[in-house]
């Protein structure tokens, strides 16, 4: 059988990576944002391929609290991003380093 | 038949979100994610979560990409441009690429008992919205009542940071 549980998970797999990646890699806080969805979405996969897998819908229900999570974690993100342009006219992280060391 | 689909949506998924962390305009960016979240929304339906599918494309591809793109044509982002050293960026892929080789090889090694729930399928009502709500409202009750705690922490949160003077 071809898309067997494992290449659901390495599909996941890489998809977080590509996420990582992206924060790991870029300045802008926006795109930083989108890879962490990126992550958490690659996550959700894993679970719902793991709730097909065993046949229960308890992986099913935690992606619908993934997602609640989520949505709660975009908002204040996003209204962190706002106020920050507000104060320095700029996204760039490295304008950002109050709490750095 | 469900490999083909399989290849082609784990194949789009991978090229836009690729895309999302390559491109140099934010919104060219976002827009490669909303294709990222409805390819995974496919990828739903081939698990047999069709409601799973209908809330991904609901919540993420609708709420919180109209939020990001509000956000980047609110502040006018398209101009700001970023520069980083290109040995930190090198340095970040590095990383990133030996975690996927990392979680490859776990994953291909780790024998998952009983493979059974992909060849032979599912019961019929697996994954519908009866069945996600039997769940939702008697196993997993309490979680979701703190879930809409967390929800209205996060709406006073956004209301606060938002306001005039922080």
């Amino acid at each position: 059988m071809f898309p067997s549980l494992n290449h659901y998970l390495i599909l996941s797999a890489a998809l977080f990576c590509i996420g990582a990646a992206g924060v790991l890699t870029r300045k802008n806080a926006i795109i930083i944002f989108a890879s962490i969805e990126l992550m958490l979405n690659a996550v959700n996969l894993a679970f719902a391929a793991f709730a097909r897998h065993w046949g229960d819908v308890s992986g099913q229900i935690f992606v619908i609290f993934s997602l609640a999570v989520a949505a709660a974690e975009v908002a204040v993100g996003l209204a962190i991003i706002v106020a920050l342009f507000r104060h320095k006219e700029s996204v760039n992280i490295d304008d950002v380093n109050l709490m750095k060391w | 038949m469900e490999s083909v689909f399989f290849v082609i949506l784990a194949v789009v998924t991978v090229f836009s979100a690729l895309m999302v962390i390559l491109q140099k305009n934010p919104m060219t960016s976002v827009l490669f994610l909303i294709l990222a979240f409805f390819s995974t929304a496919a990828l739903y339906v081939l698990l047999s979560a069709p409601f799973l599918a209908a809330v991904q494309i609901i919540v993420y591809a609708g709420a919180i990409m109209v939020l990001f793109l509000f956000v980047i044509m609110l502040l006018n982002l398209n101009r700001i441009k970023e520069e980083g050293s290109p040995l930190l960026k090198a340095l970040g892929m590095m990383v990133a690429g030996m975690l996927l080789v990392i979680a490859a090889v776990v994953i291909r090694s780790t024998v998952i008992p009983s493979d059974s729930g992909f060849v032979a399928g599912t019961e019929p009502g697996f994954g519908s919205v009866e069945a996600i709500g039997r769940s939702l409202f008697t196993t997993y009750l309490l979680p979701f009542e703190i879930a809409s705690f967390l929800l209205l922490a996060a709406i006073i949160g956004a209301v606060v940071l938002a306001k005039k003077k922080l």
